[in-house]
């Protein structure tokens, strides 16, 4: 069937931090890029980041990119790869300031510099003290680098392809990535989108999951067509719970609130962390503080009518600086939680967050794979930016404001790489005759298809198995059951139905879609979870807990290793964690205390 | 909890018409946009744009019982039944609460929304007083949901020529910007009849602006540039 095909230099597909970081390397650079996106680029989920953005400018004290590095890597539980982390870190402060070039609106100290905060497992001289490296647009700063970025976008002249849905990978014989499918959502008219290089920056998944900060589009959409095109996912059983979801709406309340002061309170009225991190206490890491909290209220300490929150205490800040450095929270407490935090503490809860797993890429972008013997085969034509992939720099466990350093250090890196290869592989190769087949035959099977499962619930009943069985704490019977059930439903997946079959801005088509790419991501954390038989950073297993052999449950000598899982039978296979920086000593793996 | 909704698809309906809905709600269902996707769970043909469901990218403005609002921070507590949900008025209908938002858009990018600043990059940051940030608060906030322009009947006359409330917001923003040295073209590509002037300060925008943003006062200063130039 014959379908229009577009030819571009490169396909970029999601406009959040990381595509739209990448896309002005490109379009500055002069290539014909194409920016897919699903929403106008200004409602990517970047825009809800609040915090701030992780680089050691040393603006309030003295600081380093190896400090940062350290932090990173002990918050990684030793997972992150220490090559792509001190990139990270030495990068860091060059993005910040380029961001600050374009026009970024960061807050302020006295003599005119930008102003940062604290934040969760940031310190000075390798775990000391808390430091405060956080570069802030008050706690909107993730809704400010978005804009910023967009609007440099504008000025570059970037063309963007608004609410259109990437569909699958075009792979040929070889595994080269020649371009994508793609649903105009307006039209729902479908084309093949020709390019030389293809850059995902998707963004994560965290609607797998019933109680999570993420945006309803934060679908997987990435990871789907990587799994679908036989590309595995990495570490997918590492995903953060946030410690502080408004309790029951989910919508998230910054760190930056700890960092500013505020601090958890439990029924007691105990500022409980003191016990659980006597040294960084209410700034530990963000696995940590959420397993403390989770243990409060499973102990009987939850704050509450049914004791199933924690308060989040911030009166004693003031008015001037709730007002000043913390506005958006106040707001979001006011309309969610219905308290006004100048007065009466959040009540909060650990709620799904980010994930830290992905596509597995190197440091420069490259998306690499196993193939004859290497771990890491680069596959051609293929990036990948941003919570979509997995460098990987957050390893088991992120740092609060790493996020957004990583969009703008790999947005920037992989958009620089991509560049390379274009100037080294002039020319398009040539499409294979099936290009487009499983996309067709995916929405054929949808339009045809008059009776079945119900998106909303088979979705729900997603959300729910991933909720029971794949939380904060992790048990080993529950794992093993809820990859059975989750089996269960990826079956159902095949079979929904819309009753809508319009052309027109057809959502109910677009969340059938979506479905099937979340239902990969559910199948592949559930699978890779059961099988880490350890604990390490947000993955926390009730029969691996602290020994003296096993510091927190960790176990070096067989797990310090990145899972692969392959949608392909739901095969796992492992790689080695990159434990040799680029230039600095490497961090030894040892027991983490805050 | 009932409802009537505009629909409208032009694969099948010859024109628009409004829809009643009866929905039970749960007491998890604090928001408008939470009873819309409960009607979408039962109805799937009712097409909207959601995102972030917490009143920071955007996406679902609508008009409700007669105002713009975000779905998503407009508590079904205090809503009169049934709940009127109608797309943004004058800008064109796609399908349902879904408009053609390509004026509005067109109008942001007429003012050079972005920095510019032809100086050579420094090393380091470009210094800003606090005082000088402060400037900037009120401005950049925007979250281009459109609820104000398609509020603003300037806006509605003239869609193409007047570049409307949030466009003029933006234009604000970089003219207060310390670090911008555009502030004379900037000032040209606003000096017309309609672009800037068929501002009549009715103040719907201010009114309508779900994050409080007041884009009569920056449109205020603009002119007050104007005339300082012109002395």
């Amino acid at each position: 069937m014959a379908i229009p095909v577009r030819k571009f230099d490169a396909v970029i597909v999601g406009a959040g931090g990381a595509g739209m970081r990448a896309s002005l390397q490109l379009a500055e650079a002069g290539f014909r890029v194409a920016v897919l996106s699903k929403v106008f680029p200004t409602r990517s989920h970047t825009v809800a980041a609040q915090g701030g953005i992780g680089a050691a400018l040393g603006n309030m004290g003295e600081d380093s990119w190896l400090w940062h590095m350290y932090d990173t890597v002990k918050g990684s539980d030793y997972l992150g790869d220490q090559d792509a982390i001190e990139f990270l870190c030495r990068e860091a402060p060059k993005v910040v300031l380029e961001l600050e070039h374009y026009g970024m609106p960061f807050d302020r100290n006295d003599n005119g510099t930008v102003y940062q905060r604290p934040f969760g497992g940031h310190s000075q001289n390798f775990g000391e003290r808390p430091v405060q490296r956080s570069c802030c647009a008050a706690d909107r700063t993730g809704h400010a680098m978005l804009h910023t970025l967009y609007q440099r976008n504008v000025r570059a002249n970037t063309q963007f392809f608004v609410e259109w849905m990437a569909l699958d990978l075009v792979r040929d014989a070889s595994g080269q990535v020649l371009g994508v499918t793609a649903m105009e959502m307006e039209t729902g008219e479908v084309s093949i989108l020709h390019a030389r290089a293809v850059l995902f920056a998707t963004g994560g998944a965290g609607r797998i999951f019933s109680a999570s900060t993420n945006a309803f589009i934060n679908t997987g959409d990435g990871l789907g067509m990587a799994a679908r095109a036989g590309i595995p996912l990495e570490d997918m059983e590492f995903w953060q719970f946030h410690p502080t979801g408004v309790a029951g709406a989910g919508v998230l309340i910054t760190e930056g609130v700890r960092g500013e002061g505020g601090y958890l309170l439990n029924k007691n009225g105990e500022r409980f962390m003191e016990r659980y991190a006597p040294t960084m206490k209410d700034l530990a890491s963000r696995d940590v503080v959420s397993r403390a909290m989770a243990t409060e209220i499973k102990e009987g300490r939850g704050a509450g009518p049914d004791g199933d929150y924690i308060l989040l205490k911030l009166d004693h800040l003031g008015v001037e600086v709730v007002e000043k450095r913390l506005p958006g929270i106040r707001e979001i407490a006011r309309k969610f939680a219905n308290v006004d935090p100048v007065k009466d503490p959040i009540p909060v809860v650990p709620t799904c967050h980010y994930q830290m797993g992905g596509i597995p890429t190197n440091y420069r972008g490259e998306v690499v794979v196993p193939k004859d013997g290497n771990p890491e085969s680069v596959v051609p034509g293929f990036y990948a930016a941003g919570e979509c992939a997995c460098a990987s720099v957050h390893g088991a466990n992120r740092l609060g404001t790493n996020s957004l350093t990583d969009l703008l250090v790999f947005g920037k890196a992989s958009g620089d790489t991509t560049i390379r290869f274009l100037r080294e592989n002039p020319g398009h190769k040539d499409l294979p005759r099936d290009a487009a087949d499983m996309t067709l035959a995916r929405l054929a099977r949808l339009d045809s298809q008059t009776n079945g499962e119900s998106v909303y619930e088979t979705g729900a009943e997603m959300r729910r198995i991933m909720q029971a069985h794949c939380g904060v704490f992790r048990f080993p019977d529950m794992l093993v059951e809820g990859v059975k059930k989750i089996k269960e439903t990826a079956e159902r997946v095949k079979r929904t139905m819309i009753q809508d079959k319009s052309k027109v801005f057809n959502t109910a088509r677009v969340e059938a879609l979506e479905l099937e790419n979340l239902i990969e991501v559910a199948v592949a954390t559930l699978v890779s979870a059961e099988a880490r038989k350890e604990s390490r950073g947000a993955h926390d297993r009730a029969d691996f807990g602290d020994t003296p052999q096993h510091p927190n449950g960790r176990n070096d000598q067989d797990w310090l290793k990145h899972t692969l899982w392959y949608r392909q039978d739901s095969r796992l296979d492992y790689k080695p964690v990159h434990l040799k920086p680029l230039t600095a000593e490497s961090f030894e793996p040892k027991k983490r205390t805050y | 909890m009932k409802f009537s909704i505009y629909r409208y698809d032009p694969e099948k309906d010859s024109q628009p018409r409004m829809q009643d809905y009866d929905i039970e709600l749960q007491p998890s269902d604090r928001m408008l946009l939470d009873a819309l996707v409960r009607i979408k769970a039962a109805d799937d043909s009712l097409s909207l744009r959601r995102s972030c469901r917490e009143g920071v990218c955007g996406s679902d403005a609508m008009n409700i019982n007669g105002k713009n609002g975000l779905a998503c921070v407009t508590p079904l507590a205090g809503l009169k039944e049934p709940v009127t949900l109608r797309p943004l008025p004058g800008l064109p209908v796609i399908r349902d609460l879904i408009v053609d938002m390509t004026q509005f858009f067109k109008q942001y990018h007429s003012v050079k929304p972005y920095l510019v600043n032809n100086e050579p990059v420094p090393e380091k940051e470009r210094l800003q007083t606090p005082a000088e940030r402060a400037e900037l608060d009120g401005l950049y906030e925007c979250i281009l949901c459109a609820c104000c322009s398609t509020a603003c009947p300037s806006f509605w006359w003239n869609p193409d020529k007047f570049v409307g409330p949030a466009g003029l917001l933006q234009a604000y923003r970089f003219l207060a910007d310390t670090r911008d040295q555009a502030t004379s073209e900037r000032l040209d590509n606003l000096e017309d009849p309609y672009r800037l002037f068929r501002c009549h300060s009715i103040m719907n925008c201010v009114d309508v602006c779900p994050k409080g943003l007041n884009p009569t006062r920056a449109i205020g200063k603009i002119k007050d540039l104007m005339v300082k130039r012109a002395v």
